[in-house]
């Protein structure tokens, strides 16, 4: 599996969307409708699946789907 | 039982109330960890006496002043039994004084284990909570935090900072099915009150409506009322279990 893809599985968990729905370039708040916990705890379960830890100034910046594959493959 | 398979942190537990708490709560079905910051010899009493009741329990040192030290106690707490369902913020100190003779040491220490160890011990608590998609929080207030206290400045203020914290979380984490409240105990018969001369004590239960000083076991009634299921639809509330000192 990608790291989009299994991003994404995360996200549908989390969030409760159709995996349809979550698209690279979706933001987390204004696409899928996550709040400011959401982010908190979508952050916390990639740190988990993917063994690394996002720090907090990294976990502000992240907005996409995007951003978080991005960050993901980076710490690899 | 009222907390079956429920699992149950509270620190401060070797003695008082949180001794009188972990004891409710471990004969009511919790497994309780019993945390403690020195004293071996009590927490092993307490430890003794939820064995002999047919209870699960597990002792851990840790300074709740010191965040190192919290997040070693969470980790045991969920190797040991996977999950934590209640936490009770009891541990506490005071270092009573006038301000004008009060140290700075005596303050930093007081806000630093009794508002800042709240901080502490909720934020690594809430993270395995908010995965649970339930828990309950419970931090113990004083009714010295609601009406303030000549001689205990730094004791107060940490107290009503508790205050202003859980109702903070109350609204943070109530959509994952957490709640957050507080148990505000007045004139209470513990080690912390036994110091005060017969005078002093004369006078305080002279202004309790119910004319007598409380117990550990009538707050931690409370606390088992607050902890169970039967409080699900109470957050961000104060409980003062004060014999109707304040109202």
């Amino acid at each position: 599996m990608s790291t989009f893809e299994k991003v994404r599985d995360i996200v549908v968990e989390q969030l409760g969307v159709e995996a349809d729905d979550v698209a690279i370039e979706s933001t987390f708040i204004d696409d899928l409708g996550a709040d400011s916990l959401d982010i908190v705890e979508l952050i916390m379960a990639f740190e988990e699946e993917f063994s690394i830890e996002i720090p907090d100034e990294a976990a502000e910046k992240i907005k996409t789907v995007n951003d978080v594959v991005t960050y993901i493959d980076q710490s690899k | 039982m009222l907390l079956d398979g429920k699992v149950a942190l509270v620190t401060g537990a070797s003695r008082g109330i949180g001794r009188a708490i972990a004891i409710t709560l471990a004969k009511a079905g919790a497994a309780v960890v019993v945390n403690y910051a020195g004293n071996v010899a009590a927490a092993k009493e307490v430890e003794q006496i939820i064995v002999s009741a047919g209870g699960k329990v597990m002792l851990v040192q840790a300074d709740v002043a010191d965040s190192e030290s919290v997040d070693a106690m969470i980790q045991q707490t969920m190797a040991e039994f996977g999950r934590i369902d209640i936490l009770i913020n009891n541990a506490g100190i005071t270092r009573d004084g006038l301000l004008m003779r009060m140290k700075e040491s005596d303050w930093n220490a007081v806000i630093q284990t009794n508002l800042t160890g709240v901080f502490y011990c909720t934020k690594a608590v809430s993270k395995i909570m908010m995965k649970q998609r339930i828990g309950r929080v419970i931090n113990m207030t004083s009714v010295v935090g609601l009406t303030g206290n000549a001689g205990q400045a730094n004791y107060a203020a940490a107290k009503a900072g508790v205050i202003g914290f859980s109702k903070s979380m109350a609204k943070e984490l109530a959509s994952r099915g957490i709640t957050v409240n507080l148990v505000a105990p007045g004139f209470i018969q513990t080690d912390m009150t036994a110091v005060l001369s017969d005078k002093i004590k004369e006078d305080m239960v002279e202004n309790i409506p119910l004319a007598r000083m409380g117990t550990p076991e009538d707050v931690a009634q409370a606390v088992l009322f607050l902890a169970s299921d039967n409080a699900s639809y109470i957050t961000g509330q104060t409980i003062n279990v004060d014999g109707g000192m304040v109202m």
